[in-house]
């Protein structure tokens, strides 16, 4: 094997630590909650080593501030919590996403609501697709379902977070961020203050004409002109950004619809199903938002029944819902506080709804 | 004739909507003179609070942003230690630092922050109808004291300068207030020397302004800058509280 190939064994909490390092991230700011810990350690430790800034903030309305304040001047930043710290930051995502200013925030999240457990889980599905704070926006969110996609698609999220300059989220849960899988950890791109490429950051008037950051419109319509343009924004993320994976679709009798660790276990529970012979497929969305619609109301065309697996009470099945338009049967199966669902209790429901 | 007197440069030609009497017009020029002075505006950020001077961007020239209410010092933060050569400041009313903000402002402060905060105390939430704010005096009418301040009811006013002082990160508090021409020129020079502590990196440095709401203290413009004079100084005194 040649050391281009080679692998490291890294949890998920590290490798997204290591891969935001090798995007050109150069700010974390963080507050200790579990079970994303180990993303906060490994900053702590390597952040200074790249010659970036690593703070252990007050509180999680202070971290995301703080990473306010770095994307204010340009910095690639990113802060990362679980689903109680990630409730508290929404304050700061919606003035992200109210000023423009990209940012990404990783949430591993956990057994809710409120304090709920450490646990794994995929509770804060609404939370994370639906803007999660106050008013009237979107984040992108990206869900992988193993360490080498942590790599992959923190890579990419600070690529969209710049390109559309908005918050992106990164949704995992305990179990994605304490795994340790192999991950091939690939070149970074070579560090260049990326102030020097967004003419909007501020850098001191040099020119006569301030630069201003601001969510704040209140003048007559000046707001509605402002989310408009926002609007805008989203609307050709929802036509260039969609990624999902997709197995068995035109073939199958059932299609699995699942996120996260939950399309891991139900993959495997396909791969089991097809073997007795069983036509299970899977769709796997890769963002949550913008979510795929278009590929779930093509299979629902072809009359196939969807089974929507999540460890929450039925949150993304909403989405499959909207997707499938009443054209096909949407099933659900789900295991919620914290608990995993099980592979023999997936094929269960298979079976149910085939009857 | 010579032009004695004439408002900063840095300050734009916007018509503000500060009610009359009010302090924030005078602070707003002092920290622009300040800054001119010091040759340092082509590399200053300012943070704008939310409060009465949500706006201050509309009047200054300075590269700014918003904080939400009560982040400034933790955006002043991320944009310090991100690029450490800019000259940043905070300009904070006392709802926004000594209230929603007190664990930014706290933390900042006691990590070392070399950042320069504007702290503009004038004992109301003024943005929001003049409701009582963390600095409200014992026995100060307000909208939701409207029988004064009760340390019974209301707890009592937050010394948030005189807190700050015992932390080690901070090397500089002063209390002034602009309520008479001498008065402003010793604030112009607490905030010069605010400024000046960081382009020397000494540290966290703060300017508590004690300023003028006549329309929320229900008085005239001159009975503000006299009940100033002849009552919260005596109560709130005003002079260096630290420096190092």
């Amino acid at each position: 094997m040649s050391d281009k190939d080679k692998k490291v064994l890294i949890t998920g909490n590290e490798v997204i630590a290591e891969a935001a390092i090798r995007a050109g991230c150069r700010f974390y700011a963080g507050y200790p909650i579990t079970p994303q810990n180990e993303l906060t350690a490994y900053m702590s430790r390597h952040m200074p080593e790249a010659g970036g800034v690593f703070i252990q903030a007050e509180s999680e309305l202070a971290a995301i501030s703080m990473v306010f304040g770095a994307a204010c001047v340009g910095e690639r930043a990113l802060t990362s919590s679980s689903s109680p710290g990630i409730s508290l930051k929404q304050e700061g995502i919606s003035y992200l996403a109210g000023c423009r200013l990209p940012a990404v925030i990783v949430n591993m999240s956990r057994g809710g609501p409120g304090l709920g457990n450490i646990a794994p889980g995929q509770a804060d599905y609404f939370q994370s697709t639906r803007g999660g704070g106050h008013g009237d926006y979107r984040t992108i969110v990206l869900a992988p379902n193993c360490g080498q996609e942590f790599f992959d698609l923190t890579r990419l999220a600070f690529d969209l977070a710049d390109e559309y300059r908005m918050p992106v989220l990164i949704l995992g849960d305990g179990v994605l961020g304490q795994m340790a899988e192999p991950v091939k950890l690939k070149p970074g791109i070579k560090y260049e203050p990326a102030h020097q490429k967004k003419e909007w950051a501020l850098t001191g008037n040099k020119t006569g004409k301030p630069k201003i950051i601001r969510s704040l419109y209140l003048g007559q319509g000046v707001l509605e002109k402002h989310n408009l343009e926002l609007k805008k924004l989203y609307d050709k993320i929802e036509q260039e950004d969609v990624r999902s994976e997709s197995f068995y679709v035109d073939d199958s009798e059932v299609v699995l619809v699942a996120f996260g660790i939950s399309s891991r276990i139900c993959k495997k529970v396909m791969q089991e199903a097809r073997k007795e012979g069983v036509k299970v497929g899977m769709i796997r969305p890769i963002t949550l938002w913008p979510y795929p619609y278009e590929i779930i109301s093509r299979a629902a065309a072809k009359k196939v029944k969807f089974l929507v697996v999540e460890m929450n009470m039925g949150q993304m099945i909403e989405d499959v819902k909207l997707a499938v338009g009443g054209k096909a049967e949407v099933h659900f199966y789900g295991r919620t506080g914290g608990e995993m669902p099980q592979e023999k209790d997936i094929m269960e429901k298979i079976k149910q709804v085939i009857k | 004739m010579k032009e004695i007197y004439k408002k900063s440069n840095i300050l734009t030609d916007a018509i503000t909507h500060y009610c009359p009497g009010c302090g924030h017009g005078i602070i707003h020029n002092l920290v622009c003179e300040v800054v001119e002075e010091l040759g340092i505006m082509e590399k200053t950020i300012a943070i704008a609070p939310v409060g009465c001077a949500v706006l201050a961007y509309d009047y200054w020239k300075f590269d700014t942003t918003e904080a939400a209410h009560g982040r400034p010092l933790a955006v002043a933060t991320g944009i310090k230690r991100a690029r450490p050569e800019l000259i940043v400041f905070t300009y904070q009313g006392d709802g926004d630092l000594a209230a929603i903000g007190t664990a930014e402002t706290v933390h900042a402060a006691n990590r070392g922050e070399n950042v320069t905060v504007i702290f503009v105390n004038n004992g109301v939430y003024g943005m929001t109808g003049g409701q009582m704010a963390p600095t409200t005096l014992l026995s100060q009418k307000t909208a939701t004291c409207i029988n004064g301040r009760n340390a019974k009811r209301d707890g009592y006013p937050l010394k948030v300068s005189e807190m700050l002082a015992v932390l080690d990160g901070v090397c500089y508090i002063e209390r002034t207030s602009v309520h008479n021409p001498g008065a402003v020129i010793k604030t112009k020079k607490a905030i010069k020397k605010a400024f000046q502590n960081q382009i020397e990196k000494k540290g966290f440095s703060m300017v508590e302004v004690i300023s003028q709401c006549p329309t929320y203290w229900g008085l005239s413009p001159v009975e503000a800058v006299e009940k100033i004079e002849k009552d919260i100084i005596k109560k709130v005194p005003l002079g260096v509280i630290k420096d190092v």
